[in-house]
């Protein structure tokens, strides 16, 4: 193998600039999508447990349909297919604003939501049941006692495998380069047929992913020692 | 809506160019579409397999080194996006090896060994949820660890396993359409040709698309659920 390596090109000067935007741009894509999709998948796992049968057939369908399609299909699905369930006007308009970045939020957003809601779902059904009989009965609403006694619980249970989520969330943005989002992993690629330089860009990109995921872990772990051992029932 | 499109095409979508001609008896023309994706995730998982298995048997293994390097490569794969190692071993191969790899194979390599450190894990996991004494015992009736290993434990642990393989399956087979992404032509590979050929379906094309991958990944889960209930009545309990 003849290789001369040449790590200036991603630790200083322009390409390093652009590694840098790529991150940015990874942190700010996941982060959107995470909120979004924290909230949308607690709306489809407390809908799976109304006992209104529209809603849970409505829930179930969101999950397994979203669960076992490509995340990559569905990027370009919301990319090049999403225009026919909108009308004329809101798609003229988005397509005036950064369409590939909403793209690739809405598919991250989707996609990921499927796989919270389970999680969020199974939290529930840790909860004691007389957990809501009881908030019930001291007068309140069935979103009331979701809001206030079973979700809070829930949430702190499932916090460990909810931020595994999320870490996949981060680790599946790197997609979202497929509809030119200019991502990490874009970034990276882009560097590779400007400079010929594979190696470098690839190794800067994959220690940042890598640093990430082993900052997220850490987190998990440190919260399973710390916090989540209080929790008994 | 432009189902026609869907229509003409779906032979092309399910195995790809692949043809018999009738006149020379002979087939013609390349495996692609859905069949291929299929081929991807099946050589994928066998092999991850038997990589998974040694990593996660070398990660229980208590000697250092070899707990380091089972580690060093779970963790490493683990914490990197599927698409970087694609890359890896598509764009640096030529670089490594000095010629050029093919695409299915490239793509292939890197299946197997992403899914292989997933499947380390479901090993570790499954090994370790067995009752000690399974182990203490098997050695009691002077088996070596070894033999303890083969004829004991991997036979119970594996069978307890086969619900999480069927996942990283599924898992995998969703993963085949990263393959497009250098080019092999799979399911989602026909459908964005078929999209930039076409350039009015869209919608129809990627909404057929993910029915054929809900299809296969659904009716494996559902699998897996009715192993999962089936094998719970097996299992060795510690006390």
């Amino acid at each position: 193998m003849k290789y001369n390596f040449d790590w200036s090109i991603v630790l200083t000067g322009e390409y390093h600039q652009w590694l840098i935007d790529g991150l940015w741009l990874t942190l700010k894509i996941s982060a959107l999508s995470i909120i979004l999709a924290t909230a949308l998948g607690t709306l489809v796992a407390v809908l799976r447990m109304t006992k209104v049968k529209a809603l849970e057939w409505f829930s179930l369908a969101f999950t397994e349909f979203f669960r076992n399609t490509p995340l990559l299909v569905q990027i370009y699905f919301w990319y090049f297919g999403s225009y026919v369930l909108l009308p004329e006007a809101v798609n003229k308009w988005l397509y005036k604003q950064d369409f590939e970045f909403a793209a690739g939020v809405i598919a991250l957003t989707v996609y990921t939501a499927a796989f919270i809601a389970e999680e969020i779902r199974a939290g529930i059904f840790a909860i004691p049941k007389n957990q809501l009989e009881a908030s019930r009965a001291t007068g309140l609403s069935f979103l009331q006692a979701y809001r206030y006694v079973i979700l809070p619980q829930a949430f702190r249970i499932i916090i460990p495998p909810l931020i595994s989520q999320f870490l996949n969330l981060i680790k599946n943005s790197s997609l979202v380069m497929t509809i030119g989002v200019m991502d990490l992993t874009y970034m990276a690629r882009q560097i590779e047929s400007h400079t010929f330089r594979g190696f470098e860009a690839f190794t800067a990109a994959t220690l940042i992913y890598l640093v990430i995921s082993l900052i997220v872990s850490l987190s998990i772990n440190l919260y399973n020692k710390h916090f989540l051992r209080q929790i008994k029932y | 809506m432009r189902w026609d499109v869907v229509w003409n095409n779906i032979d092309y979508f399910l195995w790809g160019s692949l043809n018999f001609d009738t006149q020379n008896m002979r087939v013609t023309g390349e495996l692609g579409g859905l069949a291929l994706a299929v081929v991807l995730a099946a050589l994928g998982i066998f092999g991850a397999f038997w990589l998974g298995l040694a990593a996660g048997l070398m990660r229980l293994s208590r000697r250092a080194w070899v707990k380091a390097i089972a580690v060093i490569y779970i963790e490493l794969v683990r914490g990197t996006p599927l698409l970087m190692l694609i890359f890896w071993f598509y764009f640096l191969a030529p670089i490594v090896l000095g010629t050029a790899v093919p695409e299915f194979q490239s793509t292939l390599i890197a299946f197997i060994v992403f899914t292989g450190a997933y499947v380390g894990e479901i090993v570790r996991a499954g090994v370790t949820a067995l009752p000690k004494g399974q182990m203490e015992a098997a050695r009691g009736t002077g088996l070596t660890h070894f033999q303890a290993m083969r004829l004991v434990i991997l036979p119970q642990a594996l069978r307890n396993m086969i619900p999480s393989f069927v996942n990283q399956f599924v898992s995998l087979t969703k993963d085949t359409s990263l393959a497009s992404i250098i080019g092999v032509n799979e399911l989602t590979n026909t459908a964005t040709q078929v999209n930039n050929r076409t350039m009015n379906a869209p919608f129809e094309i990627f909404i057929t698309i993910a029915a054929l991958y809900f299809l296969i990944c659904w009716v494996l889960t559902a699998t897996s659920r009715r192993l999962e209930k089936h094998l719970a009545r097996y299992q060795a309990r510690g006390r």
